[in-house]
This record gives structure tokens, C-alpha cells and sequence, in this order.
């Protein structure tokens, strides 16, 4: 581990707490549906509402989410877990109580490791545990009373808990994100976290570097990345401030105001409950055979660490590339379906992480939404790499086709608007270049009759190559392309010249 | 015309079958006897519901698709939730429930073609042990007005006895199957804990809650059991993986046959609770009310060619404070959802969340569910759990494994079910502990989750009923039945009926 930044002499020590809802098509415990945004208790079944009588039964399907994670961080997954209740009263929490788990959690250690400024940097965990999510309390809606929704009640979440392991708010963004990234690939969670799906606590405290850790705060449902940054660096500051200024921290749970940049403390440690937990006698301990984590492990989407690996080994990539592309699943598979039609690793690495990232972040889209189909950027790069037209003609062809595509309303469906729709994808690619004129001049006779028309209109240039300036090549080079209309090929320019002035 | 409510759940369906008496005309016959309500031992009646049933099953006897109790009536304890009765348990804070599901019971009885009398009293939660903490007031006992039915299934266990229905289902988490059925005079059973299935009963301690049949003799209670029975697996996870049974099948086994490898029946006879030497029962904490008869009993056992010899049940003492721990702590977690934001009771009045909750749940509880529920909070406590909870857990199954021991030695266990007969109403009402006390027979099975059932053997020499205590080995409820019925062939306790049914 490096030696940790400070500031103003403190070392920040975080460690994290993520609710992630599991991509479940059930809840937890009973069978009404965990889609988001339906009208208020429209999805609440008898055991959301805690009806007399009414029972929960474990959804399987939240538990393969739970091995798949552990299996992904390198957990151990618990042969035997236990659920237990945490008891206490609030409208949203139906039965008065939150099945979860406390003393024998179903993932078990593991880590999460990640690249931050060149470096990789491990981030240990404690545990992730299942347990059901709550309702919700609407308080602006209705004036003197608070309505509830309970659709969300009984959604599956683990909650993944670290080792105070971060030591800046660099640090725990980046954990967060390599997280938000591995949970999302394997497909345990959507990762939306505007809809709650993916949220983060973070447990902050400084000390002396070398000193006994700091009292901590827990700053409760960080859910943008943006946000946690500030959050940690206002909460660090705060801190720091408090305790030059002869104040003690106080162990307290907080909550980030966006509006202001602050946190604003909710409650103290004295007003802690005492949640009385004690294992829920309706769930016996669930059992999981090494033949289910088998099973599951062998159904598992190749992780992005082990992609990437596969990625240097198998198409020669730099360590960087491999790491870039496989940030998420439909890039690294965008990029794999291109480098595999072309036969051109390396190039479709430069243009998947150049031209079409570019493309996708100036329109704020994902690789779900890319524009330009795979076989389509194969044949372009198929092109240029034999020459046919220049790094620049090829940016106008995938410019051509990019445009060439609109989403229809509903955000969905791809429409071809351009009257090349139906052909061919690499003739495509071939109309398109010939339309624009953007063949290269590979024929060296036409080429040396344009070098030598403008080697005779700038004689001084000339000179200046041969008194050894070897920038007045530029001078040079520039009305060649010209005179092509873009058409001759850079490199074979640059050989001619040299042959022709040296 | 015949009697139709002397005759018992076998009579009336082999009546049925051969159409000599119709379903209605019987369930007529039945609601007639209902009113005025005898002994306060119904909650809610519906005779429009109960008709309707009846006609139906006489379309099914009419078309021969009728079930095996097709048209027999059945009363269900207030703690099964039902669509077409009130369901509350006992409870004030139920007032007017009405689910909106049949518990998995009510559903298999409906199923196996019983008709649904009513809803019947009990103590508040099944929490008690003469029926006295009922919300809906007292149930007395028909043999003897000022006397108390014994709880919680006072209610089942009185209408059986006045001859109200033919059959009841009770619940039975410590004794509330076996008590009331000895105070009255009748034959209950409860099945192993997870043979019938728990969705549906308003839960009061999830590990010990057994649901189990009340009639007035063995044979009945096989037939009600074997159609109560069966897994529940989506719904109760606590129900066990066994598949329905017959629990007639050995009914007609003679007692010199009925033991191991075909030997003699042995019965052990825990020596802790009543020493068994030189023929005859000594225990000073047990009244000789209860000894005598069941020193009978068992000399009868004997002469039906079953063996008796003493077992050791050492732990078994220990019972009466574990149990109140783990039913207080489980029942303080349980009763949490009755909070007046989503049904049932709320306050009229109120200031604020906090003060709606403390006014509603003071107001709908009655006293013996608040010392319960502060009792189980208490346990459950921070600083407390380990020395509670988790050591009455560990006594817990040290009980079970001696249990284990004895039933190494013998076929069944022998006792007596309490230790005196019914008391009188009022007697212990200002003494919980002495109550508690009294369970000191019927606990330890129910701590181990044994078959255990309550046989008549007799009366006190005021008149009141006795009760014989057997227990079964785990899934053994068929032998335990077996014995019940051999020595109802050959003895006439059971069809003993109070004054003023006879």
C-alpha cells in the first residue's frame, strides 16, 4: 500500500457500505414484482403488508445473486447462513421488523481491487449480507400525514460491507465505481442509482497518521458518484476543523445536502436503537451446497478482470486497453466482435476508445446506444489498414455512418436513414467511401507528378530541408495533400519526399 | 330424530356418504346449538357462510366427487386467518379483521370437505392457559361453569366438549392443544412441529406454533390430522418436506404388537414427573386427582399388552423458564406489526408516530400480551441476549437431545399433561407465574417439537376431566394415535360428555 495522502497532517480512513437492490424479477420473500416506479402499493402482496398469518419464503434467485458476488470478489461463500430480525417500529418497515442477516452472513471476506492513478489499489471486505429492503415514506405529498408505499418493501439487497481500507475520497469514488462496475456486469443489480438500485454509505473518520483510528460518521445514501466526492471531502474538512478546533467527534450518522455541499448530522450514537436482533425463527438457516456454487460459478459471465487478461494474451493488447475496454460488458463485446471481423486488435482498440467513446460521450450514450455496428467499423478498419483511404477519410466515413443513424422516439429502435440500408455492411462502408471521394492515391506516378509540381513552387523550403530543418518537411507536406485533395496517402508522401530530397 | 351432535367427525361423515342425513341438514342442526352462545366459546358466526358450504357439499355427495369429511362441521380457534369469518385472534387490536387469504389448515379442511361452523375463543394470541385473557371475554368450562376450559384453544376445547361441533382445530405452542383438551375432557393432538403448516396462523412463537386437531376421540383426530397435514413449502419454510399421510393406518394395531420389531408397546414414564414404581404414580408437585386416574390408565395400557417401565428426562425442569424466554422474545418480535399504521386498531387520538403507536398498542393488547411482549423485549435486549436467548436456545436442545435419550429406551412417553384439573375462573388471574407454572408438562415437548397428544383417562373426584400426556418420537404421530385409539377401544373416558350436553 502506498503511503497514504494527508491532509493538513490527517490521514482520512473510509470504508464503505453499498445497498445494492439485486435484479431479481421477485422480492426477497414473496412473490409480488420489484419493478421500479409503479402507482404506491400496487405491488404489495399479503407479506409486504405484514398481514396476519403470512410467511417468508427465500427467493432462490436472490441467493445466486448473492454467490455470483462473492464469487466475482473472491468471497467465501457460507455454507450456512443465518437470517435474523432487526427489530424496531416505522410505518415503512410493515412487520415491525427487517429480515437480514447479522452474525453468519452469506459472503464472507474478499475484495475489490482497482486502478487509481496508475496504481492498483485493494479495497478488503468484511461481508456482503441479503436482507430485505423497506418501504417508502412519502412525506411531501400529503399535508399533516406521511403516506407509505410499500412496493419497495421486500426488495432483495446485499449490502457489501468493506474494511475502513480507503484512505481518500479518490480512493472510495474509485472502490465505489469498480464496484458499481462488477455488480452491473455480472447483472446482480442495474447499478441505477438515481432509482436507489446502488447506494452508498460512508463511514468517514481522520486521524494522526499512526494514531488509534478517529471516531467515525456515517454519511447515509451517498447515490452519484459526484456527490460521495463532495460528501467525503466537506465530512473530511468538517472533521478536521472540529478537532484543531479542540472538539471531539462524536459517532453520528449524517446526511449530505447537495444543495449546500454539507453534512448535517440525524442522529447521535446515544439515540441508537437497540435493534434486538435474534435469528428469525420462519427461515431456517440457509444451506448452500458446493454443488449450487458450482453450478453458479459455471453460469457465470466471464468477470472483466479475466476478460481483460484474455484480452493482452490473446490479441496482444497493452495491460491499459485491456483494462479500458473491459469497463463494461457491451464495450468489451463491441470491441471483440470489431477486432475479431478485422483482424486488427490493436487498431479496433484505438478506435473503439477513440473515435466511438468520443462519439458515445458527446451524446451521453452507453455502448448499448452505439451507432455504428461492429462489422461496419471492421470493414472501415479493414480499409484503412490496407490502405485503401487515411486515418482522416476513415473519421469521415464512421462520421457518415454515425449520422446516418437517429433513435426513434421511445428511445429504443434503430432507424437507417441513408440509402445504403440493407447493403452489405463492408460494401457499405466501400459505397460510402467512394461517394466521398476519399480514396487514397496509392498510384506513385500521379503522386510524384504533384510532389514535384510543389517541390518546384517552394524552392525554399527545399532549401531549408537540405540546410538540415527537418520541419521544413511540414511546409511541404501540407500543399501535397492539397493538391491530392486528401487523397494521397501521408506515409507514402513523406517516403517520396525523402527519396526525392535525400 | 337422530343425535346428530353426539356423534363424532367418523360417524357423521360415514352418515353423510351413504346420504343419510345431508350436509345441510346437519350444519342446520349444528348452528341451531349455537345460540345464545354457549360457554362464550364462539368469537364470529356466519350461518349464510356455513349454509352455503353445506350446500356444497351436498352437490359434491350428490355427485360423488365429496371429500373424505365432505359436509362434517369443524369450528376453527380465532388464530387462523379466514376469507368468510372475522379473524382476531383474541385480540382488541384485531377488532373486525378480515383476511383477505384462508390459512393452509382452513384451506386442506375445506379441501378434504368440512363446513365451517364459525370462529372460535381462545386466549389473546394463544397467549395463556385458562382462556382468560380473551379480549371477547371468558370462555367457561362445560363441565363446570365457574372453571376455567383451559387455554389458549378454550373455545375449541369447550365446543368440543358441549357437543357445539363435532371437531375444532386448536394451536398448541406450549400446551395449548393438550391442556384445554384434559381440562374438557376430549382428544387433541398436536403433530410435529412442521407437519401442518403455519400460513395463516396468526403467529404468537414461530418456532413453537403447531396448528392440530380437538375432537372427542383419537380416531377423529387421525382422520382431521391426516387432512390437516402435508408440506406448505411456498409459503410456511418451516414446513416439512413430508408428504401427506394417512395417520389411520395403525390405528387398529393391538399394543402387544405395536412396539419395535413388532414387540410389545413400550411406554416410558419420565421419572421427573411422576416416579412410576411398584404400579403405581408418585409426584408431590402433582395433584392425586390427576395420579390416580392415570395410574389406571396406564395398569390398562398394561393389560392391552403394552409394556411401562421409567425413563429420565433430566432437563426437563428446566423447561418453564426457556420456554418463556424464546415464546416472549419470538412473540414480542411477531406482535410488532400490529402498529395501527396498516390494519386492525389504531388509536382515535393522537399527537404524533410515537404517541399514535404507544396509545394503539396500549390500548389493543391486553395485559398478559404486554408482559409477554415486555418480557421478549427484555431477553432480546442489548447485554442481554447471551444470557437469555442464546442459553435458553442451548437448553433447548439439550431438552430435544433427551428427549432423544429416552426415546432410545421406549415407543411413546407417558404423563401427565398438567398438574391439577381446571381451576377456577379468577383463581390464578392475579398470579401469572403460578400459571406459567402449571405448563410445566406439556412445555418440554413442545420445546423439542415432538407429536404429543392429550387422552382422556378419567375424572377428579369433584368431576373434573384428566388428561393423559403422550409423545411420539418425531414424525411417530400415527403410533401416538395408535395408542390413544386402543385405549379408547377398550374404555369409555372419551365419550364422557358434561351435564349439560349429555
Amino acid at each position: 500500500m502506498s503511503a497514504a495522502k494527508l491532509i493538513h497532517g490527517y490521514e482520512v480512513v473510509i470504508g464503505f457500505e453499498t445497498h445494492a437492490q439485486l435484479a431479481t424479477h421477485s422480492k426477497i420473500f414473496s412473490r409480488a414484482s420489484t419493478a421500479f416506479g409503479a402507482e404506491p402499493n400496487t405491488q404489495a402482496c399479503a407479506l409486504d403488508l405484514a398481514l396476519p398469518g403470512t410467511l417468508p419464503v427465500m427467493n432462490r434467485a436472490a441467493v445466486e445473486c448473492a454467490i455470483q458476488l462473492g464469487l466475482a470478489l473472491g468471497s467465501h461463500i457460507a455454507p450456512r447462513s443465518v437470517f435474523a430480525r432487526k427489530n424496531y417500529f416505522y410505518p415503512d418497515l410493515p412487520k415491525g421488523y427487517q429480515i437480514s442477516q447479522f452474525e453468519i452472513p452469506v459472503v464472507q471476506g474478499g475484495a475489490v481491487s482497482f486502478l487509481l492513478d496508475g496504481e492498483t489499489k485493494t479495497v478488503r471486505l468484511v461481508r456482503a449480507h441479503l436482507e430485505e429492503d423497506a418501504g417508502k415514506s412519502l412525506h411531501e405529498d400529503f399535508i399533516g400525514q406521511s403516506g407509505i408505499d410499500l412496493n419497495r418493501a421486500g426488495t432483495p439487497l446485499l449490502e457489501i460491507v468493506t474494511e475502513p481500507d480507503m484512505r481518500s475520497s479518490d480512493e472510495a469514488v474509485a472502490y465505489a465505481k469498480k464496484l458499481h462496475e462488477i455488480v452491473t456486469w455480472i447483472g446482480v443489480c442495474d447499478g441505477n442509482m438515481q432509482e436507489g438500485s446502488f447506494r452508498c454509505d460512508a463511514n468517514v473518520s481522520v486521524r494522526k497518521p499512526g494514531g488509534p483510528l478517529g471516531t467515525r460518521r456515517e454519511i447515509k445514501n451517498l447515490n452519484s458518484f459526484k456527490f460521495m466526492q463532495q460528501a467525503i471531502d466537506y465530512e473530511v474538512r468538517w472533521q478536521i476543523a472540529q478537532i484543531e478546533d479542540g472538539h471531539a467527534i462524536q459517532q453520528a450518522t449524517v446526511l449530505f445536502n447537495p444543495d449546500t455541499g454539507e453534512t448535517r448530522a440525524m442522529r447521535t450514537k446515544e439515540d441508537a436503537a437497540d435493534y434486538r436482533y435474534f435469528p428469525d425463527p420462519d427461515l431456517p438457516p440457509l444451506v448452500i451446497a458446493p454443488e449450487w456454487v458450482e453450478r453458479v460459478r459455471g453460469e457465470m459471465v466471464e468477470l472483466p478482470w479475466v476478460m481483460a487478461q484474455r484480452f493482452v494474451r490473446d490479441y496482444g493488447l497493452p495491460e491499459y486497453d485491456a483494462a479500458t475496454l473491459t469497463q463494461s460488458k457491451a464495450m468489451a463485446a463491441y470491441f471483440e466482435e470489431t477486432a475479431q471481423a478485422c483482424g486488427q486488435a490493436k487498431l479496433a482498440s484505438n478506435w473503439v476508445m477513440g473515435e466511438v467513446s468520443r462519439r458515445l460521450n458527446a451524446e451521453e450514450g452507453t455502448f448499448e446506444k452505439v451507432k455504428v455496428h461492429p462489422l461496419a467499423l471492421a470493414a472501415l478498419i479493414t480499409r484503412v489498414a490496407d490502405n485503401t483511404i487515411s486515418n482522416n477519410g476513415a473519421k469521415q466515413v464512421f462520421e457518415e455512418m454515425w449520422s446516418s443513424v437517429q433513435f426513434n422516439e421511445d428511445g429504443g429502435r434503430l432507424i437507417h436513414v441513408n440509402i445504403f440500408e440493407g447493403v452489405h455492411l463492408s460494401d457499405k462502408v466501400d459505397a460510402i467511401i467512394e461517394a466521398k471521394g476519399l480514396k487514397q492515391m496509392n498510384d506513385s506516378s500521379e503522386l510524384e507528378k504533384i510532389i514535384d509540381a510543389v517541390l518546384a513552387a517552394n524552392p525554399k523550403n527545399v532549401e531549408e530541408f537540405k540546410a538540415g530543418n527537418t520541419k521544413a518537411l511540414n511546409g511541404l507536406v501540407g500543399p501535397i495533400m492539397k493538391a491530392s485533395k486528401g487523397k494521397a496517402n501521408p506515409a507514402q508522401v513523406n517516403d517520396l519526399l525523402k527519396k526525392k530530397l535525400g | 330424530m337422530r343425535d346428530l351432535h353426539n356423534l363424532g367427525v367418523a360417524e357423521l361423515a360415514a352418515l353423510l356418504h351413504k346420504k343419510e342425513v345431508s350436509a345441510v341438514e346437519v350444519a342446520t342442526r349444528f348452528l341451531a346449538g349455537l345460540g345464545g352462545n354457549p360457554h362464550n366459546a364462539f368469537l364470529d358466526i356466519n350461518s349464510e357462510v356455513t349454509l352455503a358450504q353445506a350446500q356444497a357439499s351436498d352437490a359434491k355427495l350428490a355427485a360423488g366427487t365429496a371429500g373424505p369429511l365432505e359436509g362434517v362441521p369443524i369450528a376453527h380457534k380465532d388464530v387462523f386467518v379466514t376469507q368468510d369469518f372475522v379473524t382476531t385472534a383474541a385480540s382488541k387490536i384485531l377488532t373486525g379483521y378480515r383476511s383477505p387469504f384462508d390459512a393452509t389448515v382452513v384451506r386442506k379442511l375445506r379441501e378434504a370437505g368440512m363446513v365451517t361452523l364459525g370462529k372460535l375463543n381462545c386466549d389473546e394470541f394463544a397467549m395463556g392457559s385458562g382462556n382468560e385473557n380473551s379480549a371477547f371475554g371468558v370462555v367457561s368450562n362445560p363441565w363446570e361453569s365457574s372453571h376455567v376450559p383451559g387455554g389458549s384453544s378454550g373455545g375449541s376445547a369447550a365446543a368440543v366438549a358441549a357437543r357445539l361441533t363435532p371437531a375444532a382445530t386448536g394451536t398448541d405452542t406450549g400446551g395449548s392443544i393438550r391442556q384445554p383438551a384434559a381440562f374438557c375432557g376430549i382428544t387433541g393432538i398436536k403433530p410435529t412441529y412442521g407437519r401442518a403448516s403455519r400460513y395463516g396462523m396468526v403467529a404468537f412463537a414461530s418456532s413453537l406454533d403447531q396448528a392440530g386437531p380437538m375432537a372427542r376421540s383419537a380416531e377423529d383426530c387421525a382422520l382431521l390430522l391426516s387432512a390437516m397435514c402435508g408440506p406448505d413449502l411456498d409459503r410456511d419454510s418451516t414446513s416439512l418436506d413430508v408428504p401427506a399421510e394417512d395417520l389411520s393406518r395403525d390405528l387398529d394395531r393391538p399394543l402387544a404388537t405395536a412396539g419395535r420389531q413388532g414387540g410389545p408397546l413400550v411406554i416410558g414414564v419420565p421419572e421427573e414427573w411422576s416416579e412410576w414404581s411398584e404400579g403405581g404414580l408418585r409426584n408431590n408437585d402433582v395433584s392425586l386427582d390427576v395420579l390416580m386416574p392415570l395410574t389406571k390408565a396406564l395398569h390398562q395400557l398394561i393389560q392391552l399388552g403394552a409394556k411401562v417401565k421409567r425413563v429420565g428426562l433430566a432437563d426437563g425442569n428446566l423447561a418453564i423458564p426457556v420456554y418463556y424466554i424464546v415464546a416472549c422474545a419470538e412473540a414480542s418480535s411477531n406482535l410488532s406489526r400490529f402498529d395501527g399504521v396498516k390494519f386492525g386498531h389504531r388509536a382515535a387520538q393522537y399527537s404524533d408516530l410515537l404517541d399514535m403507536y404507544q396509545k394503539t398498542r396500549s390500548e389493543g393488547f391486553g395485559d398478559e400480551v404486554k408482559r409477554r411482549i415486555m418480557t421478549g423485549a427484555y431477553v432480546l435486549s442489548h447485554g442481554y441476549y447471551d444470557a437469555y436467548y442464546l442459553q435458553a436456545q442451548k437448553i433447548r436442545r439439550m431438552i430435544a437431545d433427551d428427549f432423544q435419550r429416552a426415546f432410545a429406551e421406549c415407543d411413546v412417553i407417558a404423563g401427565p399433561v398438567a398438574p391439577t384439573t381446571a381451576w377456577k375462573l379468577g383463581e390464578k388471574t392475579d398470579d401469572p407465574v403460578a400459571n406459567y407454572l402449571a405448563d410445566i408438562f406439556t412445555l418440554p415437548a413442545s420445546l423439542a417439537g415432538l407429536p404429543c397428544m392429550s387422552v382422556p383417562v378419567g375424572q377428579s373426584e369433584g368431576g373434573m376431566p384428566v388428561g393423559m400426556q403422550l409423545i411420539g418420537n418425531y414424525l411417530d404421530e400415527a403410533r401416538v394415535l395408535n395408542v390413544a385409539h386402543q385405549f379408547q377401544l377398550h374404555t369409555t373416558h372419551h365419550t364422557q360428555a358434561p351435564g349439560a350436553a349429555a
